[in-house]
């Protein structure tokens, strides 16, 4: 008999996911003390297509360290000075805080170089299959040559970009909106 | 140290990167699937951008043995008793879209006890919460791709999507496989069910053969006499593309 090797369909994480998945094993901190590099809070905040905060989202976050490496080392790891790896619920008001470094550049494809930026996964109720998306540093001179920004028409390429917090400029903050006018770009990855 | 790290200083970059497989269309679900109402206001309205596979892509956090515990693949141990219900086993393979074992990898499953009841704070079906029962497990593949876990068969329970909902009695999985683009998040449902032709998170997946892949199997080879019965789930994460990527 021959296997059939199509994978397996997603569904959606429903709305008990911090039974399973963030309860007990959140990750807050992608970069621990021992991580090399500018030290940056990262904000979330998820909007539904009324604009009205998702307080049952999960979000995922990949990011490469301050040299542009990708860690393939324990991410659950306690100690682990950088991880690379973020996972937090979102709180009643939509949002979640992640604590880390800012991502050096990535190579590729081919000579292009991406500038600094996170690979994101929101699930959640009503989410049948993780969504993903990027973040980017407003105002990093990268951004004008990412080949990756440069496949997002000009009038969408800002809801990929985080702002600094007026009040703490370490502090990025990206609203993702699900659905609407201001719909953030997401990726077939 | 920096021997564990992929390095991004490649005299040619990209070179590496071998991207994986895109799906068949109907093989997973539509993101917006009205009849399961929440998607309504959150599945997006404007088409995805597809992503050229880069480093970004290709790679994903590794979880090692660190954090799992003897007893968290046995979800009837974790309290001073054993949880009501009929206890299960529950045990498949990972593989890969060329059949390859996925080894090594974290899985984590969430659940209903036999009731129907989550142990979450937001769950208010007037069913009873199990003392002795949070329904939380995680474990790595072996090997050989293989996993199992002892737990009780969940209860079917209500939900408001609309009247007279009921989700048939499911398993939440959480899987991660080798890269970002791998993970995977399902639900494993339990063959016969009457409910599923009217579950619309079941019913998103346009292709039956696609939908049949979330129902187990059982399984007389994972039955222990005397004990529990055997249910068979295997999962398939994405495989690569089988020529290196070229630029």
């Amino acid at each position: 008999m021959t296997m059939d090797f199509t994978p397996t369909p997603s569904q959606t994480v429903g709305p008990y996911l911090h039974l399973g998945l963030t309860d007990a094993r959140s990750i807050l901190r992608v970069a621990g003390d021992g991580a090399k590099g500018e030290r940056v809070w990262l904000t979330f905040r998820v909007l539904d297509g009324e604009g009205v905060p998702v307080p049952d989202a999960m979000i995922e976050v990949w990011q490469a360290d301050s040299e542009g490496n990708y860690a393939h080392h324990d991410a659950a790891e306690e100690n682990a000075a950088f991880r690379g790896f973020g996972r937090l619920a979102t709180e009643e008001d939509g949002s979640c805080t992640f604590e880390t470094i800012k991502p050096g550049c990535v190579p590729g494809p081919g000579e292009a170089v991406q500038a600094p930026h996170i690979n994101v996964s929101i699930l959640g109720r009503g989410i049948l299959k993780r969504l993903s998306t990027r973040l980017y540093f407003g105002g990093e001179p990268a951004n004008a040559t990412d080949p990756v920004l440069a496949l997002v028409p000009g009038n969408r390429r800002a809801t990929l970009l985080a702002r600094p917090d007026p009040a703490r400029s370490d502090n990025w903050i990206l609203d993702v909106h699900l659905r609407g006018k201001s719909e953030t770009v997401f990726f077939d990855v | 140290m920096s021997s564990s790290l992929i390095s991004a200083k490649g005299k040619h970059p990209g070179e590496s990167v071998i991207p994986f497989r895109r799906h068949e269309p109907g093989t997973q679900p539509d993101s917006f699937y009205p009849a399961y109402r929440a998607t309504r206001l959150r599945a997006p309205s404007q088409p995805l951008i597809l992503l050229p596979h880069t480093l970004s892509e290709v790679t994903g956090p590794v979880f090692g043995h660190s954090n799992i515990h003897p007893n968290d693949q046995d979800l009837t141990v974790q309290h001073a008793g054993e949880p009501l219900g009929e206890r299960i086993i529950v045990r498949g393979r990972v593989l890969d879209g060329d059949g390859r074992a996925v080894s090594n990898s974290l899985i984590e499953i969430w659940q209903a006890n036999a009731a129907g009841r989550y142990a979450h704070a937001k769950d208010d079906h007037p069913a009873p919460l199990d003392p002795n029962f949070t329904g939380t497990g995680r474990t790595l593949t072996d090997k050989d791709g293989f996993y199992s876990f002892v737990t009780v068969k969940p209860g079917a329970y209500p939900w408001r999507n609309h009247d007279n909902a009921w989700r048939p009695a499911h398993i939440h999985f959480s899987l991660f496989g080798p890269a970002f683009v791998t993970r995977l998040i399902t639900q494993m449902y339990f063959p016969g069910d009457p409910l599923f032709a009217f579950d619309p998170i079941l019913q998103s997946i346009p292709d039956e053969r696609a939908r049949q892949r979330l129902v187990s199997k059982f399984d007389l080879e994972t039955t222990k006499p005397e004990w529990a019965l055997g249910y068979r789930f295997d999962i398939v994460l994405r495989g690569r593309e089988s020529t290196p990527f070229e630029r």
